[in-house]
């Protein structure tokens, strides 16, 4: 009976190496599949919080009202092509009843603040703007004129600031607003889509134009608006920049209206993008918490702990297996294949790696190996009482067992207090560690204990038991 | 090995590096980052650096109050009130320094509000989880509560082993903030994350010791063996004395590459683990159970 029992445990601890072998090659060897994550200490990027002001919306919206300004914010920055941005909701509390409702976004790879900071804007907002009736045609034409050439200036302030100081100088006569206010925004717009032209005869084949759809009562206003301005312009404003300036050709009942310009196919995509992302449900304020880690930085951070890390091992792995030999390989093996799982959660998860999360990593990897240090050391205790080497193995870990759990249930209680409670650098710490432990528990301390029994023979001579020992004994 | 018998030795010396440690914290103070206390920080690198002399000259002019700190072989890290945006250009453009303009490297603001609720937060987890492991502990060891027959003066009740294990926690937790007032180094998040990190692993190391007098008292009494609890826990450091060593070595030694060789960006908590590692082990063995037997001794009296 014992026999067979010892034969299924080998087939299974041969079936998890084999396991774990395969998740090694599959899922680590080959990098460009499916890359960790990396937080933004590591890989560059900038980090910022906004509170959204949320003073005049009752209570009970607060959730959703943060809900819709996550999506705005989400689609704008989809817009800009970042990759893996991250962007998400915090409520804090300060004191007693005072609440703050936080928008953190993470930007990876975009190191400049001020950039970043333009990319999500303050509060966009779509307007759109009617005629100035004050001005007559040739006033307002040159009011329009001014405006395209003050928002080229500005363009070119941002790329090169000397050569605009010498433009402002020719341009000093005082500027009229081409456009005012109407009541219409895009709080009113349900939706816009990009559409190509059918290819008629007379007009260009494949011209891309944006439909606007506006709910009822921005269809009302939208027709108001139209009637009153029939061969104006109606500007389209975001973020009070005009991004469309088409002529009314009609008055437009039905809540429907079309931008037509000449664009091209990826200006009317991303033009089609910032309507959809609209103007936001909420304002928000950028709240003095950002912070910006450049790319090199980050890559020095990941190559020295990467190279600690190999260091640090080998030097544990010696250490085990010198001073406890047989068991002692098979706890670097155990500490392998523990690595291996964790590392392809991290990747599947997938879990967010920060230097403190490494720092979790690390500690739950100390735990691992503390785990099975008891194990040996009882395990040791009982062939000095002359049990045979199965029997050591056997008796040792469960000796040991009661101990490691309470250690390891104590760690994943503080990990899951921890995450609950604090603020997102040492959220990812509590993460990696509480995950390290409980993984710990079913990998590294399992499967030393399977491996132990599948190589411990019923026969012990004492060059063998000398084997299973450890230190200085004999 | 008479660690119970010379108890007195070494509770005297972990109190006075206690006490060592709360003087150096209240006379020297501590040396918060701006993640606690509000402001900026700027880490920038030149090709070539100017030297730090010439840093300060740049921003003399401006009401920034910078700290300027030389940081790896072509960086700086510059500390200031908390920055708005226009703040930051002026101050990279006063770091242009012979027509060489730096790398910004890092650059970090935070709010006085956010400090503040990073702070309290902070306190708050570390409060919580000490109730929770005395809770916890105080339910695993149940069972070798003193019963309401014989043994009730014998034993301690299981709340002590809860109670003695957060004493030797605060212990674990005093030395490294003693020492990292000491050097002046700046406190952030990641000292808190290590400061959590040996937490558990003290907590661990503790309860490892703690089983071990659970086991023995279990077999004395189904043996029937009369020894004293002093005995009792003398022979379960014994007999955990060669884990608890070899545990904190392989600790040690990775901890130990991670601060030589390691990324300077976590050095700090290398160094905060490296001597929560230490002190942690020497708490559990030379503190906590010395403290066990003396505090069963205290109540007999």
């Amino acid at each position: 009976m014992e026999d067979m029992k010892q034969i299924y445990i080998r087939i299974i601890s041969l079936l998890i190496l084999a396991g774990a072998v395969a998740l090694g090659w599959f899922v680590l060897a080959q990098p460009e599949a499916k890359p960790f994550s990396l937080g933004l200490d590591l890989s560059g990027g900038t980090h910022l919080e906004y509170e959204a002001q949320l003073e005049g919306i009752p209570a009970e919206d607060h959730r959703s009202s943060m809900v819709a300004l996550r999506d705005v914010i989400e689609r704008r920055v989809n817009l800009f092509g970042v990759a893996e941005p991250n962007v998400q909701t915090e409520t804090a509390r300060l004191g007693q009843e005072e609440r703050v409702f936080r928008l953190i976004v993470e930007l990876p790879g975009v190191t400049d603040v001020e950039e970043a900071v333009a990319m999500i804007g303050e509060t966009p907002l779509l307007e759109f703007k009617a005629q100035n009736p004050e001005l007559s045609e040739e006033e307002f034409q040159t009011a329009l004129n001014q405006q395209t050439q003050a928002l080229l200036l500005d363009n070119i302030k941002a790329s090169n600031p000397e050569l605009a100081d010498s433009i402002v100088s020719q341009q000093d006569e005082a500027v009229s607003e081409p456009f005012i206010s109407t009541p219409l925004t895009g709080a009113y717009l349900d939706g816009a889509q990009m559409q190509l032209t059918q290819p008629t005869p007379g007009q260009m084949a494949g011209q891309p134009y944006i439909v606007l759809n506006f709910d009822r009562e921005g269809g009302k206003l939208f027709e108001e608006i139209t009637a009153a301005n029939v061969g104006k312009i109606i500007a389209i404003y975001l973020d009070g920049a005009p991004i469309s300036t088409p002529v009314v050709q009609q008055k437009i009942t039905g809540g429907e209206a079309t931008i037509t310009g000449s664009f091209t196919l990826d200006e009317a995509r991303q033009l089609e993008g910032r309507l959809n992302a609209g103007a936001l449900p909420v304002p928000i304020a950028l709240e003095p918490a950002t912070q910006s880690i450049g790319p090199s930085l980050g890559a020095e951070s990941v190559e020295a702990g990467i190279y600690a890390g190999i260091i640090g091992f080998i030097i544990v792995a010696a250490f085990l297996i010198l001073y406890y030999r047989i068991p002692g390989i098979i706890a670097v093996v155990a500490l392998v294949v523990y690595t291996v799982v964790m590392l392809s959660l991290f990747k599947f998860i997938p879990v967010t790696l920060t230097a403190a999360g490494i720092a979790g990593f690390v500690i739950s990897l100390g735990m691992a190996v503390d785990a099975n240090i008891l194990i040996f050391e009882r395990a040791k205790e009982e062939l000095a009482k002359g049990a045979t080497i199965y029997d050591a193995m056997r008796i040792g870990f469960s000796r040991a067992w009661l101990s490691i759990r309470d250690g390891n249930i104590s760690s994943i209680m503080s990990a899951a207090i921890i995450f609950m409670l604090s603020s997102s650098l040492i959220k990812g710490f509590a993460l990696t560690f509480g995950i390290g432990v409980i993984v710990s528990m079913v990998t590294a301390i399992t499967m030393t204990r399977w491996f132990l029994l599948s190589i411990a023979g019923k026969k012990s001579p004492q060059w063998l038991r000398t084997l299973f020992t450890s230190g200085l004994n004999k | 090995m008479s660690i119970i018998k010379n108890k007195f030795i070494f509770l005297t010396i972990a109190a006075l590096l206690v006490v060592a440690s709360i003087v150096i914290v209240a006379v020297k103070g501590l040396n918060i980052g701006i993640e606690f206390t509000g402001g900026s920080v700027v880490e920038v690198s030149y090709d070539e650096r100017p030297d730090t002399e010439t840093i300060n000259q740049a921003l003399a002019s401006y009401d920034f109050r910078p700290s300027v700190q030389a940081f790896g072989e072509e960086g700086y890290i510059i500390r200031t009130r908390e920055l708005s945006e226009a703040d930051r250009g002026v101050l990279l453009a006063a770091l242009n320094i012979d027509e060489q303009a730096p790398q910004v490297e890092r650059l970090n603001t935070v709010g006085p509000s956010i400090g503040k609720e990073v702070r309290s937060k902070a306190f708050l987890a570390i409060a919580l989880v000490v109730v929770a492991i005395i809770l916890y502990i105080a339910f695993v060891f149940r069972k070798v509560s003193p019963g309401i027959e014989e043994d009730a003066e014998k034993i301690p009740s299981s709340w002590k082993y809860g109670f003695i294990a957060i004493l030797a926690l605060l212990h674990d937790i005093a030395i490294p903030i003693g020492v990292f007032a000491l050097f002046q180094i700046e406190i952030s998040s990641l000292f808190v994350v290590g400061l959590l990190s040996i937490l558990g692993l003290s907590v661990n190391d503790t309860i490892v010791v703690f089983d071990r007098i659970r086991e023995n008292l279990t077999t004395n009494k189904e043996e029937k063996t009369k020894e004293s609890f002093a005995a009792t826990v003398g022979r379960a450091l014994r007999q955990t004395m060669a884990r608890s060593i070899n545990t904190s070595l392989t600790l040690l030694i990775v901890l130990g590459a991670l601060l030589a060789v390691g990324p300077v960006a976590i050095q700090e908590l290398a160094l905060v683990l490296l001597i929560g590692t230490f002190v942690g082990t020497y708490s559990s063995i030379f503190i906590a159970s010395p403290l066990l037997v003396l505090w069963n001794k205290g109540e007999k009296a």
